[in-house]
């Protein structure tokens, strides 16, 4: 059995620790509220760009000769697939919920023969993956510096994903993010940005446009546009996420350790009421022998 | 019978305006300037650097924009623009930070010449708000 001593200082540790968790449990806890409130306010934008396109795409005539950015290259052999995490760890199953569900898709592709390539947004999907896909990571982005999410960081991995495009490195692109519903639920996502999945575009098509310039033109400026809009979408999600899942993982830990705290407590007082009644015990014993 | 629509402008952070009673807005189109009033056909147009201006009931409020998107439909008019500022907000301080970009931008040599036309034009429009 561990001595008074011991015990003593693994109480004080769980306490410091108590005392840690509830600080980063506070901390996210604000920061998750703005967080949220930026993700909010950034779904009508996105809405709205992916209205557009919609009734954009319904509108072009000319299939064949569509933005490859919409239609695709009529390929399916490169898959990019795009993971963003997050830049810090303890923040519960966060990170490796999309790690998981990146995972499985990646062996998906793999088994059909497909090739794969990776981007990692983060550092922690990045020191997740590089074990078993090290090879495969053709990109590591993370934006340490900046402290929220921001349109200017999500149009620098647009942009880098519009070039490989163009250079043809790839044929389908699929953004894996956590979407954010509350405080304890984050569901993992995989969508597909390139070709632009568009199969819920059947309601009121007959809606017709005046374009100026014309609808080629707006689409090829519009397509790269989107693509950013996504992936600013998808980080606004991810950050509120990141917070949320913090937030409830710290309040977990705080929970545990003030349990452990409780039980460390009692056998303390148990082997302190144990040493002191065996000090009684000798010197009653003792007492009476003389 | 009311001549007033509803206008929404919005960036990738929030919503930047929501008006109803909008009666006229003028938008720095791509292939020039054009007024929008009520019933207008549906349109979907660019926006190059210039000034949006709306004209509504409750007072007229001007805004620079770098660039956008613009979509009219059913008497609403939805504006997507990733740079957008009040022009009554815009101090000169902001004004010169967003003007010594356009112009660093207009000045580099390997830029295609869409992309030097429309810095030119940030270039312009940021003049001739003083």
């Amino acid at each position: 059995m561990a001595s008074l001593d011991d015990l003593k200082k693994r109480i004080a540790s769980v306490k410091s620790t108590q005392k840690i968790t509830k600080a980063m449990k506070m901390v996210a806890a604000a920061k998750l509220r703005r967080a949220q409130e930026s993700a909010e306010r950034g779904r009508p934008y996105s809405e709205k760009m992916n209205n557009i396109i919609l009734n954009l795409s319904n509108g072009v005539s000319d299939k064949e000769n569509a933005p490859k950015l919409l239609s695709g290259t009529g390929e399916n052999k490169i898959h990019l697939c795009v993971v963003m995490t997050s830049d810090r760890g303890l923040c519960g199953g966060f990170n490796s919920n999309i790690i998981k569900k990146a995972k499985s898709y990646f062996s998906k592709i793999l088994d059909e023969g497909k090739q794969l390539k990776i981007i990692t947004v983060g550092s922690k999907g990045n020191d997740q993956l590089k074990r078993v896909y090290g090879g495969k990571i053709i990109e590591n982005i993370s934006f340490k510096e900046s402290k929220n999410a921001n349109y200017f960081d999500a149009d620098k991995v647009g942009r880098i994903i519009i070039e490989k495009f163009e250079a043809g490195e790839f044929d389908i692109c699929t953004i894996f993010y956590n979407q954010f519903k509350n405080v304890i639920t984050q569901i993992p996502q995989a969508q597909q940005i390139i070709p632009l999945n568009n199969e819920e575009d059947h309601n009121n098509s007959d809606e017709s446009y005046e374009f100026e310039p014309d609808e080629d033109e707006i689409l090829s400026n519009l397509l790269p546009k989107n693509i950013s809009t996504q992936i600013f979408k998808a980080m606004l999600e991810n950050s509120a996420s990141e917070q949320g899942s913090r937030m409830s993982a710290m309040d977990n830990a705080t929970r545990n350790a003030g349990e452990m705290v409780d039980k460390l407590t009692i056998e303390y007082n148990r082997s302190r009421q144990a040493a002191i009644t065996k000090e009684l015990i000798e010197i009653i014993s003792g007492a009476e022998s003389l | 019978m009311s001549e007033e629509f509803k206008i929404e402008i919005v960036n990738p952070e929030k919503s930047f305006l929501v008006k109803e009673d909008v009666l006229e807005v003028v938008v720095p189109a791509f292939e020039g300037e054009m007024g929008i009033l009520k019933d207008h056909i549906s349109i979907i147009s660019f926006l190059k650097p210039g000034i949006i201006k709306v004209f509504s009931k409750s007072g007229d409020e001007n805004y620079y924009v770098e660039d956008g998107i613009i979509e009219f439909k059913n008497n609403n008019l939805s504006i997507l623009t990733s740079a957008i500022f009040s022009v009554t907000d815009l101090d000169k301080s902001k004004q010169g930070d967003l003007l010594k970009k356009a112009e660093a931008e207009a000045s580099k040599s390997e830029i295609s010449d869409q992309a030097k036309y429309l810095a030119d034009q940030k270039v312009e429009v940021l003049r001739s708000i003083n």
